[in-house]
């Protein structure tokens, strides 16, 4: 089921309702407290997303709240998606977010398990883990639906979000990425932004297993794009980021250009990708993360053709 | 069993400072079987702590003993009163055992000579991994008898998080991945199904979360 008995103030929603291809992107706060940086990537992806996700201290490395961050992005007429992790909050902070966020007027909701503490700069943090992603939409419904918190107690009032989840087609163990897409949505994820398609070979075998399923029409699914600046960056993402399929062919390609063009490839291989994901059936939209390169979008959606 | 580990030296040292007279108390429980606070441990440790003393120019006086169970009451009266004799008593038990025999000895100084790390098993000779974390609420059955509160480094309760890599931990390369662990496990049980179904959020009110526990068994009292 798509949608809940409350129509959420979100666009992203009435975009992805109305059948039309959805652009997301994702900005990741500044390691600081200054709301102009926020501002900056808001001014740049304006006009050319429908909304534009904020990491929640992505990597486990501190950042400004993602709320707030989320907060900004809204004064500045981009839709945002708040980011939450399971990582550093407990059910009670889990939920009294949510409210918060609503309160602020931010309409959609990525529920995420998050990076292990061990990532980041702050590798002796306890971490918290009380919930897990699919537990988290799960109550995110419950309280929307419902007006129920997980504790069983009333909620105040309507509680308008579109809530999401994240899948990711290339972890292991493969047998298990569609029943655990299926799980998420059976916790009510209205929409699935996945990690970043460099295999398309192997994301379309997901999206078959997906679209046998059913999956396909009971989430919105968003393939994940990330434009690669240099060649450098596609083999640490290959190598060292948790989760990530980056094919030799792809280095390859980026490692045969001059360094100085080597980003304006990464745009073109995003663009052709962004093509290829739009005639897979089932795909309902893109997810651009283009990590601290959010000058990018506006071009790989133009030349895309998907603004 | 419960699996621990010495402390530095240098560490066992710090703790008793000036002091001369000192109890080495072992155990004969779960530090006896991982080889960190038995007899054999007590002796070893016994041996090191007079060296360290002579070359201080200031030896220790060391009495050895080891007990039943340092977490039981029963088996500490002797302890006790040998630890009324020394300045300080160097518990080679867990956590549990050096607490009781310092609750039990009002006025002693009670140091630990080990640090307790976990519930684990042996995996091979010589090596412990961990397995349960005491959380109160077990969930073996539905993991198929592999705990995802203790072996998934973010104790996930629905599956992978996304992030291993060949059946391996994001986290480490030397940590299998719990939930891969599991889904070969049902998988091989004929019980893959049993993945489709969502647990709920834990009780983590039964765990450590709740504040100490405490086990009641009136049929024993």
């Amino acid at each position: 089921m798509v949608g809940g008995k409350l129509m959420s103030p979100s666009r992203l929603q009435s975009v992805l309702e109305a059948g039309k291809f959805a652009v997301t992107a994702e900005a990741g706060p500044p390691r600081g407290p200054d709301a102009e940086v926020v501002r900056r990537k808001a001014r740049l992806l304006k006009g050319s997303v429908d909304a534009c996700n904020v990491t929640d201290n992505q990597t486990s490395v501190v950042r400004m709240a993602s709320m707030a961050a989320c907060r900004i992005l809204s004064e500045e007429g981009v839709e945002p998606v708040m980011q939450m992790v399971c990582r550093d909050r407990n059910r009670i902070a889990a939920q009294s977010d949510i409210l918060g966020a609503a309160a602020l007027g931010i309409p959609n909701l990525l529920c995420l398990t998050g990076d292990h503490q061990s990532f980041g700069d702050h590798p002796q943090a306890k971490n918290v883990f009380d919930l897990d992603s699919i537990q988290l939409v799960k109550i995110a419904r419950e309280m929307r639906d419902a007006a129920r918190f997980a504790g069983g107690k009333a909620l105040e009032g309507n509680l308008e979000l579109f809530i999401g989840a994240s899948a990711n087609p290339f972890a292991d163990p493969a047998k298990i990425q569609v029943p655990r897409l299926a799980k998420k949505v059976a916790a009510g994820a209205e929409f699935i932004q996945t990690q970043c398609v460099f295999n398309i070979e192997k994301f379309k075998e997901w999206m078959k297993g997906v679209r046998e399923r059913g999956l396909d029409t009971a989430t919105h699914i968003l393939a994940g794009i990330t434009p690669a600046r240099s060649a450098a960056m596609l083999e640490y993402m290959a190598t060292r980021v948790a989760g990530m399929d980056v094919p030799e062919a792809v280095i390859a390609r980026v490692k045969g250009v001059p360094k100085a063009r080597q980003a304006e490839e990464g745009i073109r291989i995003a663009v052709e990708t962004v093509r290829q994901l739009r005639e897979i059936p089932g795909v309902r939209g893109v997810h651009i993360m283009a990590i601290e390169w959010e000058e990018s979008v506006p071009e790989i959606v133009k030349q895309a053709g998907v603004r | 069993m419960i699996v621990g580990d010495w402390k530095p030296i240098e560490t066992i040292l710090d703790y008793l400072g000036e002091r001369e007279r000192i109890l080495i108390a072992g155990c004969n429980g779960c530090v006896t079987v991982c080889n960190a606070g038995g007899q054999k441990e007590v002796d070893m440790l016994a041996r090191i702590l007079d060296l360290a003393g002579k070359k201080r120019g200031r030896p220790f006086h060391i009495t050895k003993i080891t007990v039943e169970r340092q977490c039981d009451p029963e088996f500490l009266p002797e302890l006790l009163a040998l630890a009324a004799e020394h300045d300080a008593v160097l518990s080679m038990a867990c956590g549990a055992g050096v607490q009781l025999v310092a609750e039990h000895a009002p006025g002693r100084e009670v140091f630990p000579a080990i640090d307790t790390n976990f519930i684990g098993a042996v995996e091979r000779k010589g090596e412990w991994g961990e397995r349960c974390q005491a959380c109160g609420d077990c969930k073996l059955f539905v993991t198929g008898g592999i705990c995802p509160v203790t072996r998934c480094s973010k104790s996930l309760m629905n599956g992978p998080c996304g992030g291993s890599r060949d059946g391996k931990c994001e986290v480490d390369p030397e940590i299998p991945c719990a939930w891969n662990l599991i889904v070969d496990r049902l998988e091989a049980l004929g019980r893959l199904d049993q993945y489709d179904i969502i647990q709920p959020p834990a009780d983590w009110s039964k765990s450590r979360d709740g504040g100490p526990r405490k086990l009641i068994r009136k049929d024993l009292q």
